[in-house]
């Protein structure tokens, strides 16, 4: 019975010729998809751009009210989930399941504590009235564009923080299936394929981090 | 992206350096560079980004195609930057006579 | 139900249609073929939203003053009719439709490469939709299609945020459908079929391709703040916090302007199997033609500014973009020299299909020309927002573009249907369409030049008979569409059988019955040559 259920999931889907086609088939929209995420984040960082270059000073503010060590752990952490999802890749080219499920379970656990240093800055940025429309309370320097600026962060950790919670749904996702025992060395293209989402989130990451934290 | 199986090792030095470039970018940020902040900050997330798309995403082992696709996003930013930009960083150039 | 299914297929042979005929084996589908239909039936709805709105206004520039209906119901008739053409019609029509059904055939393949994302591209258009439909009940949205801010974000009281969520809603649909042409073409080719011996219309449907993974989710971003804007009164593009209006217009063309060279190039890809097949030769200049294609979508990328030559932009970026307009228009040129040189001593017959063909190169080329004037920056500064404009895209959207897909759905018709449309009427209508689309656009050329700005309810006086030359080109033009709608229509139960090869193509898809069968190829062929070759005959061989 098992060696059915096997035989049956090394079968390419029926309009491929075989699993290799169907594995860099899945590889190549994966990546047409990631460049699809680079110009919708895009998007945001040209207004990102334009804003910064029109009303510096109010970016330096802004970059002022940042948790900087938050910031910084955050980005560590994300590293290291990119880290285990590698691994986690790793393992499940080489068959190894209890592997490939302890590196998933790090990750998607990664992505939840960064989610709470998120939801923690958030709170934070509330209680110091910088949330921008009828939430705004700060009447400091440069409030307009001040508001500009953080109407950015919220967006764009924002969108971030989206995208990387249907990553950690994705993995987990992913664990249940190992669970299962559904992924072996010759067939995994799952894990490969939501290991490109995982590590793209940890790149838009990387840029955000300088541009809203690190400011002059 | 290949067959090809990474080993820990690689994974585990491609982490370090992330770590090492993230430290660098934080401590940097506090040295007063003037205009340079923001070239540098950049750079040093570009060499993050390498390291992440080559190493952890497989690029360096993988079809021609995906690394062009990878280029083609990058580029396609800069003409969505680039073009607006021009805009902005040109409004007080060639403007009518008498103004 | 039962005598339908006997009229479709012919005795003892299973195809595509006659696999299943309950309402669950089509909503519930993964065959290319019936999700092109599927989109085939949505976009043909949506057409007739989108022209029931046209009418109107047409109706009401028939006087002056106006006054069939209110100022602002005009603005929400124009609105709705650029929302709906743009985004549901033109830009799914020939890819979705004509490129779903033929491209994996064509490339002899089984299928696409991800068929349940194919289905969910047709959902998601259809879900998009409905969010249009309830605007159009509930009260419409006057913003024009291109929902410039700030009236769009902060003084527009109609619905436009459910318009800007069933863009963006549909905008997936759009990016889906790329990426699976993209991974098809790449992946599943069959063997011996290189890229350079592919038909045209693949080329085409993959530059278009290219344009909607790029660019559609720009364009997503930028709804999605306008309507944050709306709704949180965060104004981004809010002077009063330091934004600028003018940033909104660049994210918005950024995609919009790419996004016409989507609602020409698969019409084009058309064009360049029909010019072949109708004249019996081989495509003059095949390299430059599909090097052409790549070339208009990555230029494309490089002009959306011409959109703002009066709108504030800086000197310098206006002069970038116009030489940059130029440069656009040449790979343009290319494709009509080229389609020319084909027509040149070949075998021409001129089948309704053909027809279309003709009547695309020659209206196609005359929007394209009043481009070139547009992308003079002292020229648009006089003709800019109006009906120049308006006659110059519609010559290339409408003389262009649909008249494109309208050559395609004949010529591919019999393939789909395994039927043969009335070549009479077919005739007839085509030739409607051409005399009712330049009686009703050609004017507008003139009354733009002569100052008649768009998107107004009402006109001076001396502007008069012009308006009503063109409302009556409108209403042969409205003729001209509805014959097909009914023909063809007729001609599933009552059309004369089609062969597997009615017009003697040289693509893989004539190398199958009409209609094809489930998984298109008995078996997959082997291709030794390149398409177009009436000495060697179809590229495929079947003993594979």
């Amino acid at each position: 019975m098992a060696d059915i259920r096997v035989a049956y999931r090394h079968a390419p889907a029926p309009q491929f010729d075989d699993l290799v086609q169907q594995r860099e088939a899945a590889a190549l929209g994966m990546w047409v998809f990631l460049v699809t995420e680079v110009m919708l984040f895009g998007g945001l960082f040209t207004v990102y751009t334009v804003y910064r270059w029109l009303h510096h000073p109010a970016f330096v503010e802004g970059s002022r009210h940042m948790a900087l060590v938050a910031g910084a752990v955050n980005t560590a952490v994300l590293i290291a989930s990119s880290f285990t999802m590698a691994q986690a890749v790793q393992r499940a080219q080489r068959g190894l399941r209890r592997g490939l499920l302890g590196f998933l379970a790090s990750t998607a656990l990664l992505g939840v504590v960064f989610l709470g240093l998120k939801a923690y800055e958030y709170w934070s940025h509330y209680a110091e009235g910088l949330v921008p429309g009828a939430l705004w309370t700060y009447a400091g320097q440069h409030s307009g564009p001040l508001q500009a600026f953080f109407f950015l962060y919220f967006a764009m950790t924002g969108l971030h923080a989206v995208h990387l919670t249907v990553g950690i749904g994705l993995v987990t996702g992913l664990i249940v299936l190992a669970r299962r025992r559904r992924f072996t060395a010759a067939y995994h293209t799952p894990v490969e394929v939501i290991g490109l989402y995982w590590h793209l989130i940890d790149v838009i990451w990387v840029f955000l981090f300088p541009l809203f934290y690190l400011i002059g | 992206m290949a067959d090809r199986v990474i080993p820990t090792r690689t994974n585990l030095m491609v982490l370090i350096g992330l770590l090492a470039l993230t430290l660098a970018t934080t401590l940097i940020a506090r040295v007063d560079l003037g205009a340079w902040h923001l070239p540098v900050a950049l750079a040093i997330a570009a060499a993050k980004t390498l390291l992440i798309t080559l190493y952890f995403m497989h690029l360096r082992w993988s079809p021609g195609l995906l690394g062009l696709m990878a280029l083609g996003a990058v580029l396609w930013l800069a003409i969505l930057l680039g073009g607006s930009m021009d805009d902005y960083a040109t409004r007080v150039w060639l403007l009518p006579l008498g103004r | 139900m039962i005598v339908a299914t006997v009229a479709l297929e012919r005795p003892h042979e299973e195809t595509y249609l006659s696999v299943g005929t309950t309402a669950r084996s089509w909503l519930l589908t993964t065959d290319h073929k019936r999700i092109g239909i599927l989109y085939m039936v949505s976009i043909t709805l949506m057409f007739l939203v989108g022209g029931v709105a046209a009418t109107f206004m047409r109706i009401t520039l028939l006087s002056p003053g106006g006054g069939v209906v209110a100022m602002e119901t005009y603005n929400k008739l124009f609105t709705i009719h650029g929302v709906i053409m743009v985004w549901f019609f033109l830009i799914p029509s020939i890819p979705s439709v004509l490129g779903n059904f033929v491209l994996p055939m064509m490339l002899g393949a089984r299928d696409v490469a991800f068929p349940r994302l194919n289905l969910a591209s047709w959902y998601i258009f259809v879900a998009g939709s409905l969010f249009l439909l309830w605007t159009v009940v509930t009260g419409g949205v006057d913003t024009g299609w291109t929902f410039y801010t700030p009236y769009s974000t902060q003084y527009a009281t109609s619905h436009v945020v459910s318009t800007t969520l069933g863009v963006f809603i549909v905008g997936f649909s759009s990016i889906l459908t790329g990426l699976n042409f993209i991974v098809t073409t790449h992946r599943m080719r069959a063997p011996g079929l290189t890229w350079f011996r592919l038909p045209l219309f693949v080329w085409s449907l993959y530059a278009t391709s290219l344009i909607l993974v790029l660019a559609t989710p720009v364009l997503g971003i930028t709804l999605i703040l306008v309507t944050l804007e709306r709704w949180l009164g965060i104004g981004i593009f809010d002077p009063a916090l330091g934004g600028d209006p003018l940033l909104f217009q660049h994210l918005f063309w950024f995609y919009s302007h790419p996004a016409v060279y989507i609602m020409i190039l698969p019409g084009m890809g058309v064009i360049s199997e029909l010019i072949p097949t109708f004249s019996r030769k081989r495509l003059f200049g095949y390299t430059f033609v599909a090097g052409a294609s790549i070339a208009i979508a990555v230029l494309g990328f490089l002009v959306w500014g011409h959109h703002m030559f009066t709108a504030g932009m800086s000197t310098h970026a206006a002069l970038v973009f116009s030489m940059l307009s130029y440069l656009v228009a040449i790979p343009s040129a290319i494709k009509v020299f080229n389609w020319t040189a084909t027509l040149y001593r070949g075998a021409v017959s001129f089948e309704t299909p053909m027809l279309y063909a003709i009547g695309f190169i020659g209206l196609f080329t005359t929007g394209g020309m009043t481009g070139l004037f547009l992308a003079s920056l002292a020229v648009d500064v006089h003709v800019t927002d109006t009906y120049f404009v308006i006659a110059h895209f519609h010559y290339i959207m409408v003389g262009g573009m649909v008249t494109a897909y309208m050559g395609g759905l004949h010529y591919w018709w019999p393939k789909i249907s395994g039927r043969m449309y009335p070549e009479n009427l077919g005739r007839l209508a085509a030739m409607t369409i051409f005399l009712g689309f330049n009686l009703t656009f050609f004017p507008q050329y003139i009354l733009g030049y002569l100052g008649m700005p768009r998107r107004y309810a009402g006109y001076p006086p001396e502007f008069h008979v012009l308006n009503v030359l063109s409302t009556a080109g409108a209403s042969i033009l409205a003729v001209g569409y509805a014959l097909p709608l009914a023909y063809l229509l007729w001609s599933l139960r009552y059309g004369e059988r089609a062969s597997a090869n009615p017009w003697g193509g040289t693509t893989l898809e004539w190398t199958t019955s009409s209609p094809p069968p489930e998984h298109n190829f008995a078996h997959t062929p082997i291709v030794t040559h390149g398409p177009y070759d009436y000495v060697r005959g179809p590229q495929g061989d079947q003993r594979g």
